[in-house]
């Protein structure tokens, strides 16, 4: 019988050296606490009904070792817990974008190519993979125990979390966030395969029109482009070059256009209304579903090609302090 | 049942609280805070009756991989019904209100509690709030678990949602009014010289567990309205759709939720304290630590919610800050741990039934505690959060502390309650079944956790079943015993032998008084003049009874 899942992601083996080390010290303590239970309860048992016991009752040096020792410990597992917690939630900036829908009670994965899966996702090692994530009803959790990866999928936001397979192989990709009835069923395959494989399943198949086309097509049938159209004079702001840059806001604020940013001046433009501009854009709330919301955006990240390693472009959307508040 | 015995003419008994007066109406409108404890006895076995015949049914399912037993929505129904019952109608009540409404006052030298009548209305309230949440569960069924996260509970759920949170919503009202008769009680009925270091351990567990009830329940009785005001008028505080948020709910519910964690613990920890010491015959080892400890908790427990949500997309930040404050929480418990060990050091132990449970108390609830640090820690958090390694966890601490505990004080007030005896051999017999059952149910699910299996599967993949048979099979011996002591109590009620009024020679007030005590409690009011434990030094009323 296994006694750990396989380790088959970059962070695998930092989650399960700190598991080990805390699997130590609880050893260390239960035998401790246990051994000295069953050593004292048997050594100092009753030997006649009216025996007395000595009077025991205070340490003042023994509170303070029995305070501090357990004091440090759980600072050095604080800190190497957080540091095993930022190492998992800091995306790299060259992550391959898959693009995921969740409700009750299936996966859809889309790859930014236009490859659509139902319950199975191929990945290739060495490369990580940087998921957005959206649910259509419920809150599902994105579980993939032999990754040591999980995040919840909320609705009404995108999740965005990142993980980098290291060997090739099947893993099981469970939904952890109870979400119903069949929530058991919500199940599925991950396949981390060799970048050679990966290739050769992308060339397979058909991809079919991929998310930024489709963005595309979306924008002009909301007739987004009617203000958005990157012309001088236009009603809205450009969103050319937009993704993953910052925005100067009507507040004074200023927010990097991340995909949290791009969906909710989508659904609630007049949360952080662009500088210069008139409060005219309509909510999309409930107009556009989680997919075409995720289509919408792939569309925009497009109007940004990706910096070139190195330069300036902004990553980390995920830790990055959304109030900048400038005060006059 | 033929002709009534007659009542032996020479010795007439002596008037307790259980035969003062008779009749169905004597118990229903009483407010002797005795009398009322067995009204809590009796409600609170009950509702743990009903959890645990839902938990058998869940071990049951889980016991093949396929989803055969039940339908999956009936598992999810039963596995709502195990956490709702156990959580609101057993744990959070079973030591306060059983335990410590009898105790409170006789530890003190009090009459009764402060408010006697308020105390009646509390059990009224978990009584009708019980049923009214079990007639939901049984007749119309949930699914959400017992943690009604949103919009599944809000909006998509088809279970009957609003009426079992009415019933936990009355139910809040028991907890919130036993708390502030105890806080009351404690504050201003102690007789002459019970200064507030002269007091059992029991009742400053007692105060700092009604600190929590007071300032926790409050918040979860909003949230449930809340959740209902979503579910019936559609106000758009949770539902994305609506422009809520989800993750509020998450907020609020575990404001609570986490607290009442320590409602279940502090209590069991206050039990232990009076067991070690009792058994030992030994002053208690750091008695203002033990005591500073408990409060320590009580404040520490609202600062740690957070550590919930460590997945759900809480900041960075917020994730440090719980994190590191639920590591704090450890410190206080690991105190008292080591308090009681050392309580035993050069004590004059024996090995009595109700000390076989703190023994089990302390071995299970150290390990629960440390297997905690694992959930504490972000980067780990990640992984375990939502699969059975969790739900080991806290089973550790809520069966094999919280139960542990409860069951250690049912035997040791035992005499005291019902003035029998229980059978000893019987009473090990179980001590140890117990034991070793709740071990086989529930260390596999460590294992099985990290393996990667989440909770609330009614299916599973075939790799975990190993593990979870051997769960099944624990779960079946844990559930004889606890059908053990429940057969064995009733049977002494009849048969056992008179118990004295202090058999075990044990110190605090309530053994001073008869066995059972009469509806005042004491013959005249009782003076303290010494510290709490004064074993070691043999003084006179070690040796009463």
């Amino acid at each position: 019988m296994h006694f750990l899942p396989e380790e088959a992601s970059s962070f695998a083996g930092h989650v399960d050296a700190l598991y080990l080390f805390l699997i130590l010290v609880t050893a260390f303590f239960s035998l401790l606490i246990g051994t000295l239970v069953v050593v004292f309860a048997i050594k100092y048992r009753r030997r006649s009904p009216d025996e007395i016991a000595t009077d025991v009752h205070e340490s003042g040096a023994l509170e303070i070792i029995w305070t501090v020792i357990p004091f440090g410990l759980t600072i050095v597992m604080f800190l190497w817990g957080a540091s095993v917690y930022f190492r998992i939630t800091r995306p790299p900036t060259n992550a391959i974008d898959v693009y995921v829908t969740a409700k009750q009670w299936m996966w859809k994965l889309q790859h930014a190519d236009g490859h659509r899966e139902m319950n199975e996702l191929h990945v290739p090692i060495g490369q990580p993979v940087r998921l957005t994530m959206a649910s259509e009803d419920v809150i599902h959790s994105f579980y993939v125990p032999a990754f040591r990866f999980k995040r919840d999928v909320v609705p009404g936001r995108f999740s965005v979390a990142w993980f980098q397979a290291t060997k090739p192989g099947k893993y099981h990709l469970f939904c952890a966030e109870y979400c119903g009835t069949r929530h058991s069923n919500m199940i599925g395959w991950v396949y981390a395969m060799t970048p050679a494989d990966y290739q050769a399943w992308l060339a397979g198949g058909n991809p079919g029109e991929s998310l930024a086309a489709a963005g595309a097509k979306r924008f002009v049938e909301n007739a987004c482009n009617t203000c958005h159209g990157d012309v001088p004079g236009a009603r809205g702001p450009s969103l050319t070059g937009l993704y993953g840059h910052a925005v100067h806001l009507s507040n004074g604020q200023t927010v990097i256009a991340d995909e949290a940013y791009l969906r909710e001046s989508i659904v609630n433009p007049q949360a952080k209304l662009v500088a210069g501009y008139p409060t005219i854009m309509p909510t999309f709330q409930g107009l556009i579903g989680e997919e075409g919301l995720l289509q919408l955006i792939a569309y925009i990240k497009s109007l940004s090609p990706p910096a070139p390693a190195g330069a300036a472009a902004s990553p980390a959307p995920a830790p990055t302090p959304e109030r900048k508040v400038s005060r006059p | 049942m033929s002709t009534p015995e007659p009542v032996p003419a020479v010795r007439p008994p002596r008037l307790d609280y259980l035969n003062a007066s008779y009749g169905v109406r004597s118990w229903l409108l009483t407010s002797d805070h005795k009398r009322i404890a067995i009204l809590y006895l009796i409600t609170v076995t009950f509702f743990f009756a009903i959890g645990g015949v839902a938990a058998g049914l869940v071990r049951l399912e889980l016991l093949t991989p396929a989803g055969d037993v039940f339908q999956a929505e009936t598992y999810n129904k039963i596995f709502t019904t195990h956490g709702i019952m156990m959580v609101f109608f057993f744990l959070i009540p079973a030591i306060p209100a059983v335990l410590g409404n009898f105790l409170v006052p006789l530890m003190i030298g009090a009459k009764d509690l402060a408010f006697p009548r308020i105390n009646l209305l509390s059990w009224y309230l978990l009584a009708v709030g019980g049923l009214t949440a079990l007639w939901a569960l049984i007749h119309g069924g949930l699914d959400t678990g017992w943690t009604f996260y949103t919009p599944y509970s809000t909006v998509y759920s088809n279970g009957w949602v609003v009426v079992t949170a009415v019933g936990i919503f009355i139910a809040g009202f028991s907890s919130i009014l036993t708390g502030l008769n105890f806080i009351v009680t404690l504050h201003t009925m102690r007789a002459p010289g019970m200064t507030w270091t002269r007091m059992p351990l029991f009742c400053w567990g007692m105060y700092a567990t009604s600190i929590i009830q007071i300032l926790g329940t409050p918040v979860i009785a909003i949230t449930l309205l809340l959740v209902g005001a979503e579910r019936l008028f559609h106000l758009g505080i949770f539902d994305p759709a609506q422009g809520g948020d989800p993750v509020l709910f998450q907020h609020l519910f575990w404001f609570y939720s986490h607290p009442a964690v320590y409602i279940m613990i502090l209590p069991a920890m206050a039990v232990i304290s009076e067991l070690v010491t009792a058994f030992s015959r030994k002053p208690i080892f750091g008695y203002k630590f033990i005591a500073g400890s408990s409060i320590a908790i009580a404040a520490l427990s609202f600062l740690v919610w957070g550590h919930h949500m460590f997945v759900s997309g809480q900041s960075v930040y917020a994730g440090l800050v719980f994190s590191v404050l639920s590591f704090m929480v450890a410190i206080p418990s690991a105190i008292k741990v080591f308090n009681w060990t050392a309580t035993l050091y050069k004590g004059s132990v024996s090995y009595e039934t109700p000390l076989l449970y703190a023994l089990g108390f302390i071995g299970l609830f150290t390990f629960g505690g440390l297997t905690g640090l694992f959930l504490a820690a972000l980067g780990l958090d990640i992984h375990v959060h939502d699969t059975y390694f969790i739900v080991a966890h806290f089973h550790y601490i809520m069966v094999g502390g919280t139960i542990m505990a409860y069951l250690g004080g049912m035997h040791y007030w035992w005499p005291k309650i019902s003035g029998k005896l229980y059978p000893e051999y019987w009473s090990r017999v179980s001590a140890w079944v117990i034991f070793i059952g709740f071990n086989l149910t529930f260390f596999p699910q460590f294992i099985v956790g990290y393996l990667g299996m989440p909770r609330r599967y009614h299916q599973y993949p075939e790799e975990f079943q190993v593990l979870n048979v051997m769960s099944t099979a624990g779960a079946s011996i844990l559930g004889i015993g606890y059908l053990i002591p429940l057969i064995y109590f009733i049977w002494s009620m009849r048969y056992g032998k008179d118990a004295a009024d202090n058999p075990w020679g044990a110190t605090g007030l309530e053994w001073q008084t008869p066995s059972p005590p009469p509806t005042e409690n004491f013959a005249e009011t009782p003076v303290v003049s010494g510290r709490p434990y004064d074993y070691a030094t043999g003084r006179e009323d070690v040796a009463l009874g």
